[in-house]
């Protein structure tokens, strides 16, 4: 059985004094055994950008890749060796900006992948820049003026790709991401992760209400098949408006939601994906979504099965010899 | 039978050109078909717009296919057509500058109607207004007489009846030159007897039609024969470039013992790989449309990084877009192979037509210092071989290589001597299975002394974790290193592990039968066949010339250099505007002249000739 400590590698963890991604990484460095997946069966593909250092500090099979890519690798990879766990670090602008498309269609698709997307809503490894996540009106290096760009919203985009596992874990919440992660694990297809990652050097606290929330009156934290009640003392909760939106209300109303990640349709979810801080005075956390779909890797698979199957195994000879041919004596 | 008298013929060039809704290309593959089982030598080359339907009639949408047939080896699908089939004005107006004065010219006499003319931007009708008096025309009612045809065959549609006159067409040209229609009619019932045999029918009766209209009709007074060409014996099968490319790369799998994965986005005139390979998954064959270009390297590399053979294929828009990947290849030193089937440039260019114009691309189009092998296919069916020592250099390397072909290739077709798969070579590779460093970690970057290629060590072998990335590489270790020394090293070993490989390739060839020529005419990929059939005129016409074709181009044969020196003059003739030309010059300080066209055709041999000629008058 492999402890934390065989997924440590030698060498220096290089993160900004205070950053998030230590959190993170001691997170799934303590959590991977559990799994009980051996170190060799396990591959971190990230891209370009501070969270992207994280293969070099596990000790597996590691690709620190290019600036968004990190999906399309990680297809090609889980696509053609269904043995292995193939998991993505990526952050927000690696993820939906240089490498959107990629990652959307990683999910449409159903790649067996774990998506971990750290979102600090800015630009670190550049120095402050912000990113796709960064507020509307940010203040930053590129945007003294404040950003004219409309945020993405990870889960949204997500669920609109079609993602089969979407969920959302707090970097300092070890135990809340342990249960994010371990569902993630278990799911087969492609699970996507946000993490909510503090840069203490260029946009630090911008999860605070949600990072630093000891009574827990920010979180909403949603358990399958549980009414979704939050507040100090589980004094609110969330029901559905006649036209799908998400409204707060007491816990004591009529229609308190029953969270149901693994309904059909994914309209719930993309629902509970737009309650947010600002919106609702609160911010959902936990497995907004799970559903079973055809896996990509396997359906590949099962196509060359069923090819060799109805047409036996590929004859090289044979195949250089169809079609018409003659013969000069 | 026909009784009208036959006249022998050494060679034939046909071109059959219409609307690209008239079947040309069908029309034109399976003359091939039936000319290849008679055994002449031949080559191929389509020609068609971009736009699948572009306006009927109009100009642009004129789609051709071109035959070279003959009794001997030839080496192009030739220059200009002896005879052209133009199914509509369109086609005649575009094509007919081509066929030279006195040659035969078979046109459909009822598509010459007031609106196809107009269309084509005819004033007058050319059947009746003389211009076409020097050519040996014979205007046939191709339509109506198909039409007529098919008034017996049920379920057929007026219009459906009128589409089969590409296979009149084909009936009389077949009548013409002797061809046999057996295979046609094969074709044909196996295309739709399933599912429409009315179609089958009127197709057949159509093919029959034609052939009988040759034999009865006045229009033509003889009949020509081409004799089998003495080709090498064996067996043969008629197989385009993109065919033998695809069919080479599952052969590499085969060789290597590792499964294929092709990541690939279409794009013409590539998208054919993508088709092909999806047809063997009985290959164990994975393909993998990908949502852009960079998805499909990058999927490829993922694949090799996990073992398979990584393969991607694309054309120069495609291909400059998965630079940064192929950096990264250079980087992480795993096996990968990039096909780019050449297309005329820059941006979107002339997207069915051929060019030799990405090769500094490929060479030079990265960041860094970044070397990468390359190999070019000389010949439609030698992309089957030129794939094999791509895949063999990528996985003995460990390093990304270009395959270059281009769209004449791609498209062209011609008689391939079908190898003994037990004669291909073996490229198998190993996998690391244990740590290489007494009692150290493992060492991903430990060179082989020999190859300098690195261990491969696959994900799933315990004991062997390591992290690979696009950040500088400790030697030996692997660990991101910044200093300078380091990279200095790295830069170097990562350039002598490529320019080792000319210690691993044949040395250029020259064909130089008497060996006192004094000129040199020194080509690469594609332009073989224009080359050496130039060669082979400026010869009867007495000159002496050696040529020498590369392969590849990046090491050069460990003797390119002293061939070149050999020679008083070098002639280079390529399809940009001297992209080898200022390799050669540069590498080997050789004063070398080029003979540059970039018109989205093959080269000439006529003009090859011509060129050669006067180098060697000079």
């Amino acid at each position: 059985m492999s402890t934390m400590k065989d997924f440590k590698t030698d060498q220096e963890v290089r993160w900004c004094p205070g950053c998030g991604d230590y959190a993170i990484l001691a997170a799934i460095q303590s959590f991977m055994p559990e799994l009980g997946i051996e170190r060799e069966n396990m591959v971190f593909i990230s891209g370009i950008g501070c969270a992207a250092r994280f293969p070099y500090y596990m000790n597996t099979y590691g690709m620190h890749s290019i600036h968004g890519r990190a999906p399309a690798i990680a297809t090609g990879l889980a696509t053609s060796r269904r043995d292995l766990s193939v998991w993505v670090v990526t952050g927000d602008g690696d993820a939906l900006s240089i490498g959107g498309n990629h990652l959307i269609h990683a999910l449409r698709r159903n790649v067996n992948l774990k998506i971990l997307l750290f979102n600090n809503r800015i630009y670190g490894l550049t120095k402050g820049q912000y990113s796709p996540t960064s507020e509307l009106g940010k203040v930053t290096k590129s945007t003294p003026m404040g950003s004219l760009d409309w945020p993405f919203n990870p889960l949204s985009l997500a669920i609109g790709a079609e993602a089969t596992f979407v969920a959302r874990a707090i970097d300092t919440d070890k135990s809340g991401m342990s249960d994010v992660l371990r569902a993630a694990a278990a799911h087969r297809g492609s699970a996507f992760v946000e993490i909510f990652q503090n840069c203490p050097i260029f946009n630090d606290d911008a999860f605070q209400f949600v990072r630093d929330d000891k009574e827990g009156v920010n979180r909403i934290v949603l358990r399958d098949g549980e009414p979704i009640l939050w507040g100090a003392d589980h004094e609110k909760g969330l029901r559905q408006r006649q036209d799908g939106s998400i409204e707060a209300c007491a816990a004591s109303d009529e229609g308190v939601l029953v969270h149901d990640a693994s309904h059909p349709t994914p309209s719930l979810a993309f629902a509970l994906s737009r309650v947010t801080q600002d919106s609702h005075q609160g911010t959902p956390v936990g497995v907004f979504r799970n559903v079973e779909r055809p896996v990509y890797d396997e359906l590949m698979s099962d196509q060359l099965d069923q090819a060799v199957a109805t047409r036996g195994a590929g004859d090289l000879a044979a195949l250089l010899h169809s079609g018409e041919t003659w013969t000069i004596a | 039978m026909s009784t009208k008298p036959v006249e022998q013929l050494s060679q034939v060039i046909v071109r059959f050109a219409g609307d690209s809704g008239d079947g040309m290309q069908l029309t034109g593959s399976q003359f091939t078909s039936e000319t290849a089982l008679l055994g002449n030598d031949i080559s191929t080359l389509p020609d068609f717009p971009a736009e699948i339907r572009a306006p009927a009639g109009s100009l642009p949408g004129v789609s051709g296919f071109q035959l070279h047939f003959a009794d001997h080896d030839i080496l192009t699908p030739g220059d200009a057509p002896n005879v052209l089939v133009a199914m509509n004005p369109a086609a005649l107006k575009t094509n007919l500058k081509d066929l030279p004065k006195g040659g035969t010219l078979i046109v459909d006499a009822d598509a010459f109607k007031d609106r196809n003319l107009q269309k084509a931007g005819y004033d007058a009708n050319p059947l009746e207004d003389g211009s076409l008096d020097e050519f040996q025309l014979h205007a046939v009612p191709l339509t109506t007489m198909t039409v007529a045809a098919l008034k017996e065959v049920d379920g057929v549609t007026p219009r459906e009846a009128e589409r089969s006159k590409n296979m009149f067409a084909l009936g009389l040209m077949s009548w013409l030159y002797g061809r046999p229609v057996d295979p046609t009619i094969e074709f044909l019932n196996a295309k739709f007897r399933a599912k429409r045999p009315e179609i089958a029918d009127a197709n057949i009766k159509a093919l029959q039609a034609g052939y009988a209209f040759g034999e009865t009709t006045e229009t033509f007074a003889v009949t020509y024969e081409v004799k089998p060409a003495k080709l090498r014996p064996g067996t043969y099968r008629n197989i385009t470039g993109n065919q033998a490319l695809s069919y080479g790369l599952i052969a590499a799998s085969k060789l290597s013992g590792l499964p294929l994965f092709l990541g690939a986005y279409p794009i013409t005139p590539a998208s054919s790989i993508l088709e092909e390979l999806a047809s063997h998954k009985n290959f164990g064959v994975r393909t993998f449309q990908a949502e852009d270009e960079i998805a499909a390297v990058g999927a490829a590399v993922g694949a090799s990084f996990g073992g398979a053979l990584g393969v991607t294929t694309s054309a120069g828009p495609g291909v400059v877009l998965k630079a940064e990947t192929v950096g990264l290849a250079i980087m992480l030193e795993l096996p990968l192979v990039i096909c780019d089937i050449q297309r005329a440039g820059p941006s979107t260019g002339m997207p069915t037509k051929p060019e030799q114009t990405d090769l500094l691309m490929v060479l030079f189009g990265r960041n860094g210092e970044s070397p990468v092998p390359v190999v070019a296919a000389f010949s439609p069916s030698d992309c089957f071989d030129a794939a094999i020592e791509a895949c063999r250099i990528a996985l003995k390397y460990r390093t990304p290589v270009y395959l270059l072909s281009d769209a004449y290739l791609a498209n062209g077709s011609e008689p391939w001597l079908l190898p003994d798969v037990e004669t291909l070579p073996d490229i198998s590779t190993s996998f690391a299975a244990a740590p290489n460093a007494d009692g150290e970690p493992f060492q991903p970057y430990l060179r082989d002394e020999q190859t300098l290629a690195r261990p491969w060590a696959l994900p799933g072998t315990k004991g062997l974790e390591h992290r690979v990335g696009g950040l500088e590489k400790a030697d030996r270790t692997g660990n991101i290193s910044y200093d300078p020394d380091n990279h200095d090293l790295m830069s170097r070993l990562r350039a002598q592990k490529v320019a080792g490989i000319a210690a691993d390739i044949p040395e250029l060839a020259v064909d130089d039968p008497d060996g006192d020529a004094r000129v040199l005419v020194l080509g690469w990929g594609g332009t073989y066949g224009p080359i050496a059939a130039g060669v082979r005129r400026a010869r009867a016409n007495g000159r002496k010339v050696a040529h020498a074709h590369l392969r590849h181009l990046n090491p050069f044969p460990r003797n390119t250099g002293e061939v070149l020196r050999r020679y008083e003059k070098v002639l280079v003739p390529e399809m940009n505007l001297g992209q080898l030309l200022k390799l050669v010059r540069a590498e080997f300080l050789v004063d070398a002249a080029g003979y540059n066209r970039v018109r989205g055709v093959p080269l000439r041999a006529a003009e090859i000739a011509e060129a050669i000629e006067a180098m060697v008058d000079a």
